[in-house]
């Protein structure tokens, strides 16, 4: 039975205060909270057995290889991989974006054309600019109606024998829509187009099965799920990996080296060189375990509960308007009230011991489209409560009445 | 009044509340007696974009003195600006080169001069500095 008050027992933080307060916080899309149970696969780490991996003969070598390894293989489970090195342990969602993006630039052509969505974080759309610069390739971009949802006709009509690649968030950060993107991969390999699905928002909430939905490139954050900053990973099809050149050269990403010539390793360590994050590597498997002991239908049920109590009480305040109304929506509410500032709103909620998000959340192309500065963010994790958006609506009518 | 004395002044009004709620009231409501930046002054050259908020500033020379209007889309943020505002206005380039801003850690609103808050007050002190060093080599 999942019990919240057993579950918030798991994570330290959230029995501290904030400005004498104690905190409430909302801000999960941004990073999540850490379980003990992560804390201390990490502290064991440091304790018990650091060394460098891969390459020592020694007992302790052998002992952090395999738990890194283990974790490769705990997160092929978890996305349902074919294959444990078509995960690329990489420093973050960014840190992969960038490895597919730069690898791209070998392969495209002048006039080839990549689709983004409206709904991007800049991680999953400057890397893609960058690549269009060095290649002459051409970035379109898929457009979204008012309640932030993806207009998919449109994207049908952008789709042409010229599409190479398609990139698309699973979740938008800012909105929380859960885009359609079974439907995406469908249409996008019907021209041949490869997608590369960025799941930092969606992993914490729902699990993607990357054979089942025959996904390209999955890529993802392992603080977005309980686990360290700092770690994440890239999934991408054996076939399609071996084809891209690596992103960076050093120790590691090697078979052999000669002052001739350098032949590279195979999956995945071609694309990890240098001395990995191990603790966090491991920390990232601990967490999955973490979270699928919880069990992920059990995570959405609830955090769906907070969303739908968030959302009537928040609509309940007058001038509140909230952006993002897609039918599928994970726990995250963006809104503004009336004319005053999301900075105004954040300064106050944080001074009553809510972290709140507020700004543009890096994704400048939504906030434009709304032809909004930036909005509040609330994001719920399944350690929250409904008590706690009780606090957050209370804070919230405070800060009305002083700002107003 | 010199910059030092405005200061301490500023200190001794924001010691009169004994919670936040009180102080950020206040500073709300300095933040309406903020001379405003000349519309025709609000242009993107004058704009500090903050991740956060947006904040204009303007500098204009009277005799040997350097006055400032300012103006933010956040209210807060325009709270402090006035209270910056008000210890650097009217005062020679010289004196405001040599001004620091820890005053506002005594009155309770360090945290808005961090630069994780990305509000552009940061950028906005460096930027009146910059004013001031401008002005001052004008003045010589």
């Amino acid at each position: 039975m999942f019990d919240v008050n057993n579950i918030r027992k798991d994570f330290p933080i959230l029995s501290r205060t904030v400005n004498g307060n104690p905190l409430v916080y909302f801000d999960n899309a941004a990073t999540s909270q850490t379980p003990n149970q992560v804390i201390e696969v990490i502290a064991d780490y440091y304790r018990n057995y650091n060394s460098n991996i891969h390459r020592g003969v020694h007992t302790l070598s052998q002992e952090a290889t395999d738990a890194y390894e283990a974790a490769r293989n705990k997160i092929k489970t978890h996305f349902n991989a074919a294959k444990a090195h078509e995960i690329i342990l990489t420093s973050g969602t960014t840190h992969s974006i960038n490895i597919v993006a730069s690898g791209y630039s070998e392969i495209l052509k002048e006039g080839d054309e990549l689709i983004v969505s409206a709904m991007e974080h800049h991680s999953n759309i400057v890397p893609w600019q960058m690549l269009c610069e060095r290649t002459g390739a051409i970035l379109k971009v898929i457009p979204m109606i008012q309640s932030g949802v993806l207009e998919m006709n449109v994207f049908e009509a952008l789709l042409s024998k010229k599409t190479k690649l398609v990139f698309v968030n699973h979740v938008s950060n800012a909105l929380g829509t859960v885009n359609p993107i079974a439907e995406i991969i469908t249409k996008a390999h019907s021209v041949g187009a490869k997608v590369l699905i960025d799941g930092a928002q969606a992993s914490p909430h729902l699990k993607a099965d990357v054979q089942a939905l025959d996904i390209d490139y999955y890529v993802t954050s392992a603080h977005k799920l309980c686990g360290p900053t700092g770690v994440g990973m890239l999934y991408g099809k054996e076939e399609l990996l071996n084809t891209l050149p690596p992103y960076q050269g050093g120790g590691e990403m090697i078979a052999e080296v000669t002052f001739e010539k350098t032949t590279y390793a195979d999956l995945p360590h071609k694309f990890e060189a240098g001395t990995p994050n191990i603790a966090g590597g491991i920390a990232f498997g601990a967490a999955l375990d973490y979270m699928n002991g919880i069990g992920f239908d059990t995570i959405a049920a609830y955090e769906h509960e907070l969303l739908e109590y968030a959302t009537t009480k928040l609509k309940e305040i007058e001038g509140l308007k909230i952006y993002g109304e897609a039918p599928q929506k994970t726990a995250v509410v963006s809104f503004n009230i009336n004319e005053i500032h999301p900075y105004d709103i954040g300064s106050i909620l944080d001074k009553l011991g809510i972290a709140v998000r507020t700004g543009h959340h890096c994704a400048q192309p939504v906030m434009d489209f709304y032809k909004i500065p930036g909005t509040v963010r609330a994001s719920f994790s399944f350690y929250n409560t409904k008590e706690e958006i009780d606090l957050m609506i209370i804070a919230l009518n405070r800060a009305i009445q002083m700002l107003q | 009044m010199s910059i030092q004395d405005i200061q301490e002044e500023i200190i001794e009004e924001f010691a009169m509340f004994d919670d936040w709620m009180q102080r950020y009231e206040y500073m709300i409501e300095l933040g309406k007696s903020l001379p405003l930046i000349d519309e025709q002054f609000k242009t993107d050259d004058n704009i500090i974009k903050g991740c956060q908020s947006k904040v204009w500033v303007h500098a204009e020379l009277n005799s040997d003195q350097l006055e400032f209007t300012a103006d933010s889309d956040a209210i807060i943020t325009k709270g402090i600006i006035a209270i910056l505002i008000r210890t650097f206005s009217n005062q020679h380039p010289k004196d405001i080169l040599a001004a620091d801003t820890a005053f506002i850690d005594q009155i309770g609103l360090k945290e808005h001069l961090s630069p994780t808050r990305a509000n552009g007050l940061v950028s906005m002190i460096k930027q009146i500095k910059m004013y001031a060093i401008a002005f001052q080599t004008q003045l010589k």
